[in-house]
């Protein structure tokens, strides 16, 4: 299914949670929607499903205003961040409300219902936990039963709070590999929340970054990290090296000193040279646009990073230099830096 | 328990700060013969136990036991004729209709407002919290006076009473709405903050399976509430077969028509019929009892589900 989402505007009191949102998500896709908190992508979400109404602005299913519909009626599958399982329901029960509250000539006869909670624990592989109940399991067993129950109305849409938000660092990596598969599996569009960039960039076909009620970017995860819209992106998505400078008649500087690098279009006034670390060098102060003072050398895992200080004439600043390996690096000794791949993006003033 | 006692321990040992900590430990061990440490010593914890246990005994066991004591003084059949006589047996049966009216209104009113407050926003919300902890504040005896003064001959409805011929105050009515009154927090407030701290989570996940607003309350709130509503009905209940002083003022004290149990034994004792009116506060006390351990019972029940 198709979700088109149109000018939608969401203010609670005076804090505007969605500012003018534009969003197209397509048949079958899985898109995460990536942002600190605060940036409105679960006040979207939970406007797709219907769990919230914009002020202004349309949702359409497949081309039909799903704004008419209220969220019984809208047939999505929503898995709430921490699960909101049904706490006096074992886990079977939990996975057939969606069944049981059928009415009418939809009502499954009871054969029916056992069949296809039985069929869906099997799918989220918890079919032994049946019987228990939520207190009882752990968080990736909940996490399962919640998506299984999600899964029980055939949704066409499945939205994802926070899915992962709750669980532990390696339970987190493998079901997120599995929900992969699952979606791939199902005739669903995916729609999920998160602000763990890793689960976005590696879980989506798609990812949208959010800040502060607007969309920064759409795009694929190797679009948004290796070229980020906005300096936002840049910061949010990956680390970010910041280095100082000023646009001057069409030309980068750092102080008084011109840095030789391209200013890529942006206009006279103070700028921001973003990059990654690892596309960052470093190499003999004298060759270099920027040259500094070792502070420290950190080292955590396999990765070594350096507070360099460069000094100008607004004072000193500090940046974050990755040390490659077999490189030695000590305190007090004058490094350069060389931006290899870099961004430049205008400094709004404050 | 004990891993909380810890920093109270390093506390009151601070003195010995000059031992390595690990002879001090055993030190401290040794001295309470392997149990966890208490910072009390064991006189003082004997003391407090003797004088809490003493004025338990005083206060509460004691007059219960007289009152059995007293009922039984003549024996057996003074007892029962105490209790099937006729003014007793309509006071009884009084007492279990208003019991029975107000409880359940109260557990409606209660399940209600809880639901309103715990899950909606709306304006008046905290004034509407103010109002239900209100009888807890004021004298059941001012309560009463509240009504006599609204539907009393008096009172600010008492045209249209009379008009339509509706008698309040002084009968059946006015016991139930007193009773009400006094009543009124029990249920809600047992239930409020249990609702709130189970947020709206479940239910918009009900909804959003297609469950209907009704349907919802039934499969998934009220189950998750139904100890502590359970709970909340007992109190109110325990409260309503023994409201006086509300009672006492609107009831007008007629005998066999609109006296309740708690007057009963009231006109009972001022007559110096002592074995009646112990006998009926007898079932009272009972009552008491019963509703103790169904209370008892329904807090391990509340503690269970809160694991």
């Amino acid at each position: 299914m198709t979700i088109d989402v149109v000018g939608v505007t969401k203010r609670f009191k005076t804090f505007t949670a969605l500012d003018h949102v534009n969003l197209t998500i397509h048949s079958g896709e899985l898109v995460a929607l990536l942002g600190p908190s605060g940036s409105g992508k679960t006040t979207l979400l939970r406007i797709i499903a219907g769990l919230e109404w914009p002020d202004t602005g349309e949702v359409r299913f497949d081309g039909e205003d799903a704004l008419a519909r209220s969220v019984r009626e809208r047939n999505v599958g929503f898995v709430f961040q921490h699960y909101a399982l049904f706490r006096h329901m074992n886990v079977f029960e939990n996975v057939a409300f969606g069944l049981r509250v059928r009415r009418g000539a939809d009502k499954l006869p009871e054969a029916a219902i056992r069949e296809k909670v039985n069929e869906l624990l099997s799918l989220v592989q918890i079919d032994w936990l049946a019987e228990r109940y939520p207190a009882q399991l752990s968080g990736g067993q909940r996490q399962r039963v919640a998506l299984a129950r999600a899964l029980a109305i055939s949704p066409k849409v499945l939205l994802l709070d926070e899915p992962f938000g709750a669980l532990d660092a390696k339970v987190r990596k493998e079901l997120r590999r599995w929900l992969r598969h699952l979606h791939e599996e199902l005739p669903v569009t995916s729609v999920l929340v998160t602000h763990d960039q890793e689960e976005a960039l590696e879980l989506a076909d798609r990812v949208v970054v959010m800040g502060h009620g607007k969309i920064e970017q759409v795009g694929s995860p190797a679009e948004v990290y290796d070229n980020p819209a906005t300096a936002f992106v840049h910061d949010f998505i990956g680390e970010t090296i910041a280095l100082p400078g000023e646009v001057r008649g069409g030309a980068l500087y750092f102080g008084t000193h011109a840095l030789g690098l391209d200013p890529q279009g942006v206009a006279d006034g103070p700028a921001r040279i973003l990059a990654r670390p690892h596309d960052v060098d470093l190499a003999d102060p004298g060759t270099t646009p920027f040259a500094g003072k070792v502070l420290a050398v950190r080292t955590f895992g396999p990765t070594r990073r350096a507070d360099v200080e460069l000094t100008s004439t607004g004072g000193p600043v500090v940046v974050e230099a990755a040390v490659p390996h077999g490189q030695t690096l000590l305190p007090g000794t004058q490094v350069g830096l060389l931006p290899r791949r870099y961004k430049v993006f205008s400094q709004p003033t404050r | 328990m004990s891993t909380l006692d810890h920093p109270a321990q390093s506390a009151v040992h601070g003195a010995s700060e000059g031992l390595p900590s690990a002879l001090a430990q055993s030190h401290t061990y040794t001295h309470h013969g392997g149990r966890p440490v208490r910072t009390e010593p064991r006189a003082v914890r004997i003391a407090l136990i003797l004088v809490a246990l003493g004025f338990l005994g005083l206060f509460i066991a004691l007059p219960l036991v007289s009152v059995f004591y007293e009922a039984f003084r003549r024996g057996w059949a003074a007892y029962v004729a105490a209790i099937i006589e006729p003014d007793a047996l309509a006071a009884i049966r009084l007492t279990l209709i208003v019991a029975a009216i107000s409880v359940t209104a109260n557990l409606l009113f209660g399940l209600v407002a809880s639901w309103a407050i715990a899950k909606f926003e709306f304006p008046g919300k905290s004034l509407l919290i103010t109002l239900i902890d209100l009888p807890f504040s004021v004298s059941p005896v001012v309560a009463g006076l509240i009504y006599v003064l609204l539907f009393g001959s008096q009172g600010l409805f008492a045209a249209y009473l009379q008009a339509w011929d509706i008698k309040i105050i002084f009968a059946l009515p006015g016991i139930v709405l007193a009773t009400i009154f006094v009543t009124f927090p029990f249920v809600a407030r047992e239930l409020i903050p249990l609702m709130q701290e189970q947020g709206t989570a479940e239910e918009e996940a009900a909804i959003s399976l297609g469950a209907s607003g009704l349907s919802t309350f039934f499969r998934v709130t009220l189950p998750n509430v139904k100890w502590a509503l359970l709970y909340g009905v007992l109190l109110c209940n325990a409260r309503a077969m023994g409201e006086f002083g509300a009672v006492s003022v609107v009831s007008g004290h007629v005998r066999g028509l609109t006296n309740t149990m708690p007057l009963h034994i009231e006109i009972l004792y001022n007559e110096y019929q002592f074995v009646a009116s112990f006998a009926v506060a007898s079932l009272l006390a009972l009552l008491a009892l019963v509703t103790l351990i169904a209370k008892t019972i329904l807090e391990h029940r509340l503690a269970e589900e809160d694991r």
